[in-house]
């Protein structure tokens, strides 16, 4: 087993984390530090334990056991909207937004920005500065949109990819987890996601990837982390492997634990 | 970097960017179809008549506003019709016992009550909103029945006329209080932070929850609303008649969800206006005007008005498509 030594302290933690459905246990005794501006790839077989130990630092599902840190002191996600609140948004693979709202509206879903009106309690949506905000972000990403009131289902995949990460963005998240951002996307589109995630590395955010995809690892990751059974059995820097290094190390993994 | 680029429509396409909304297109139908109906009866756009067609919309717009709300969450009201004849005879109860507010009172209360159950049926225990509202219409249906004794209440106050027959800037009441509602129920849904979530929880329910709007409440608001709403329409309807009838409300759903539907709203929820339900309602309210005005049997005019409403549904369908490609 490979670990990377911490240099400074990290931005999250995770010491023990178990997380049980009834008698199945999908994930047992992890340890993960994820220190600020650092890509992180999280891989493993079907049923490793990936999928839940996402959750767990997503804050959809509450671990069986174990703690979290986050910048040195106690967390405790019960809802993905308090992983937010903290500063952990997640882009899961279905990306949570809602179709038939348009691009501003789904980067503002949650933390809508008003304006007094007539009365000071009386606050209004202040949509032009959203509309103005959600290009902004969009931008950052080098992604150019220039409507920001077409609804969502009218985007492609990789555009709905923005779309969802400007949202975490504008959460100012710390921590930006994305679950098989490429999984259902063409080869072109897939490249346009890799940008993004690229940028986003670029602009000091820090991103944990789940992919089943080595290629995508290996281009984007500083760090990889396998899982097998639950557990997690390799934790080093990405340096000098290859596509092929990791799918061996997942089989191996998968070995070990059969 | 690659950059991803969505071409703005260029100058010139204004015509297909203001064809490309559906409440815009709606608008030309409603004209379409009142300047049929002008050149087929000459009493259509009479000031009288015209007049006349408001009034009408009175009862089924305010029912299509709690609709619209309904629809926008991806929820469906069938009870709003029973709902409507049961407070309707509740509204007549209490004007026996006590004077007309609280009665009004008692009734829009009752109203919202009975669209807080269902709401919280549909939304805490995860029942479809398609079948509690089926039961609600039978149950509010079989309540005004037992409650009246099965006749009409006519002992009504004549000062319950005031309500609709009181001329404010020359405007009826009760059409005054359509449109301050229309703007009122607008202004919410397109400038407040309810608004939004309400189409959030229609368009993805788990995405609002994710980001941390209380989409428990935003999905039961709509039914009680829808119920209230049903009580005030009710209201108006009765002061006009002095005459509060079990029967009040019969197939009222149906006018509201078709309204609603015309005026652009998705039955997925997520997706429709203020505007369109309002262009909606004057479609249904001028069809069926113009149908009285030209003598057709009243027997007929069901089978027109489902005919127009699906053709124009077709035809929104097609235009739609081609649109928005």
């Amino acid at each position: 087993m490979t670990d990377v030594a911490a240099n400074a302290s990290p931005l999250l933690s995770l010491r023990g984390i178990g997380k049980n459905y009834g008698p199945v246990v999908a994930v047992r005794d992890v340890d993960l530090d994820i220190h600020t501006g650092e890509v992180v790839a999280i891989c493993g077989d079907n049923g490793a334990g990936k999928s839940s130990l996402i959750k767990v630092m997503s804050g959809a599902e509450e671990p069986t056991s174990g703690t979290m840190q986050m910048r040195g002191k106690d967390v405790h996600f019960a809802s993905p909207h308090d992983a937010l609140e903290h500063g952990v948004a997640t882009i899961y693979q279905d990306l949570a937004l809602a179709p038939r709202l348009s691009i501003a509206q789904n980067v503002f879903m949650g933390s809508e920005l008003t304006r007094p009106f007539v009365l000071p309690f009386l606050r209004l949506l202040d949509k032009a500065k959203m509309i103005e905000e959600s290009r902004r972000y969009l931008s950052k990403l080098s992604v150019a949109i220039q409507d920001m009131t077409r609804p969502v289902e009218r985007l492609s995949g990789g555009q709905r990819q923005a779309v969802a990460i400007s949202r975490a963005l504008r959460w100012n998240a710390d921590i930006i987890i994305m679950d098989e951002p490429t999984a259902a996307l063409g080869v072109k589109e897939t490249a346009l996601v890799l940008d993004l995630i690229r940028t986003l590395k670029a602009g000091g955010h820090t991103v944990i990837l789940i992919s089943h995809n080595m290629r995508d690892v290996v281009a984007l990751a500083d760090r990889v982390v396998i899982m097998g059974a639950g557990r997690k059995f390799v934790d080093r820097p990405i340096d000098g492997l290859t596509a092929d290094d990791l799918t061996h190390l997942i089989m191996s993994g998968n070995a070990r634990a059969a | 970097m690659a950059s991803i680029t969505v071409s703005t429509p260029a100058r010139g396409s204004r015509f297909k960017m203001l064809a490309q909304r559906l409440e815009v297109r709606m608008l030309a139908l409603a004209l379409i179809i009142g300047l049929c109906l002008s050149l087929l009866s000459p009493y259509f756009l009479t000031q009288s008549n015209i007049f006349n067609m408001l009034d009408q919309s009175v009862v089924i717009g305010i029912v299509a506003v709690g609709m619209t709300f309904v629809i926008l969450t991806g929820g469906i009201d069938l009870s709003v019709g029973s709902v409507a004849g049961l407070t309707g005879i509740i509204l007549g109860l209490s004007l026996q016992q006590m004077p007309i507010v609280p009665a009004i009172a008692v009734a829009v209360l009752a109203g919202g009550g009975i669209g807080l159950v269902s709401g919280l049926l549909i939304n805490v225990f995860g029942l479809a909103a398609f079948v509690v509202t089926l039961g609600m219409m039978a149950i509010g249906r079989s309540l005004a029945y037992i409650l009246s004794g099965q006749t009409a209440i006519s002992n009504i106050p004549d000062a319950m006329q005031n309500i609709v027959y009181t001329n404010i800037l020359g405007i009826p009441s009760n059409v005054l209080f359509l449109i301050v509602l229309y703007i009122v129920a607008w202004a919410y849904l397109t400038y407040t932070k309810g608004g939004r979530t309400i189409y959030a929880v229609g368009s993805n329910k788990e995405a609002a929850r994710a980001a941390g709007l209380n989409t428990l409440f935003y999905s039961v608001l709509p039914y009680v609303l829808s119920g209230a709403l049903s009580a005030v329409a009710v209201t108006f309807s009765i002061s006009q008649l002095l005459s509060a009838d079990p029967l009040m409300g019969n197939s009222m759903e149906l006018d509201a969800i078709a309204a609603v539907v015309i005026g652009g709203a998705s039955l997925y929820g997520g997706r429709g206006s203020m505007i369109g339900t309002l262009i909606g309602v004057f479609i249904m309210v001028m069809i069926r005007n113009g149908l009285n005005l030209m003598g057709v049997s009243p027997f007929w005019q069901g089978s027109a008005i489902g005919t127009i409403i699906i053709v124009a549904l077709l035809v929104e369908r097609l235009v739609s498509s081609r649109a928005s490609r």
